[in-house]
């Protein structure tokens, strides 16, 4: 049995469900590619964001290596979209979505704050200095 | 408010279970009356999306808060969605009720 895949970490998804080809011939637009919510994220850092291979596998969670497979696999799927005048999905794919995990400085469990009006404390402790691991990390 | 930890076991003294769909038990806290219900989990040994499974059936008890050790990615956007707050305990040798009087 293969080993199991890690996670790969998303800070967000996209906010499409996909891309189709138009002022094409009917005919020729047929078929997608399957654009998984990693590789959009690998294009966003690498591309977007201007970032190395190395500190966007950083914020993944994954291996410089991995990223750089994902990257490549995402740019042929999006090649090959262009050229074949397919439409991009975006699918789920094996990430895990990074949103707004906080971390008391003091227990260091892991929490949400699931409402903006909710007090921002430490569930456990009640204690008061908390960070968002996103955000320390992006630095 | 509601709160549900997942634990090893139908017992306040035993450990907290750090897998969130797959855990045997789930000990409903309510923190207005200090009362503590324990259910089985059924869908410890299901065969495939315990997870969000589970996180239905939170939802319909009305829960507002759930501690466990980890999440997975189905379950968490389920849970947030419905804005339940969700606490992840990094020491997993904890026992529900130290969990409990750290929470009163």
């Amino acid at each position: 049995m293969p080993r199991k895949r890690t996670p790969r970490k998303i800070v967000e998804p996209p906010k499409f469900k996909g891309f189709r080809p138009y002022g094409c011939n009917n005919d020729s637009a047929k078929g997608e590619v399957e654009l998984l919510y990693e590789e959009y994220e690998a294009i966003k850092l690498a591309d977007y964001d201007g970032m190395s291979h190395h500190e966007a596998c950083v914020l993944m969670g994954i291996s410089r290596p991995t990223f750089a497979r994902i990257y490549e696999s995402a740019r042929r799927k999006v090649a090959a979209a262009l050229v074949e005048v397919k439409s991009i999905k975006s699918v789920y794919g094996n990430a895990s979505l990074e949103g707004n995990w906080f971390k008391c400085t003091k227990c260091f469990n892991l929490f949400t704050i699931p409402s903006p009006g909710t007090k921002m404390a430490c569930p456990i402790c009640k204690f008061e200095e908390i960070e968002n691991i996103n955000k320390s990390k992006r630095i | 408010m509601k709160t549900v930890i997942t634990a090893s076991s139908a017992d306040v003294e035993s450990k907290m279970d750090p897998r969130f769909g797959r855990c045997a038990f789930f000990c409903l806290y309510n923190d207005e009356d200090g009362q503590t219900t324990f259910i089985k989990n059924q869908f410890k040994d299901a065969q495939g999306g315990a997870g969000t499974k589970v996180s239905e059936m939170i939802l319909s008890m009305g829960v507002n808060r759930v501690i466990s050790g980890d999440f997975g990615p189905k379950a968490k956007e389920m849970l947030d969605k419905f804005k339940v707050q969700l606490v992840k305990i990094q020491d997993d040798q904890k026992t529900i009720k130290e969990i409990i009087s750290s929470l009163a």
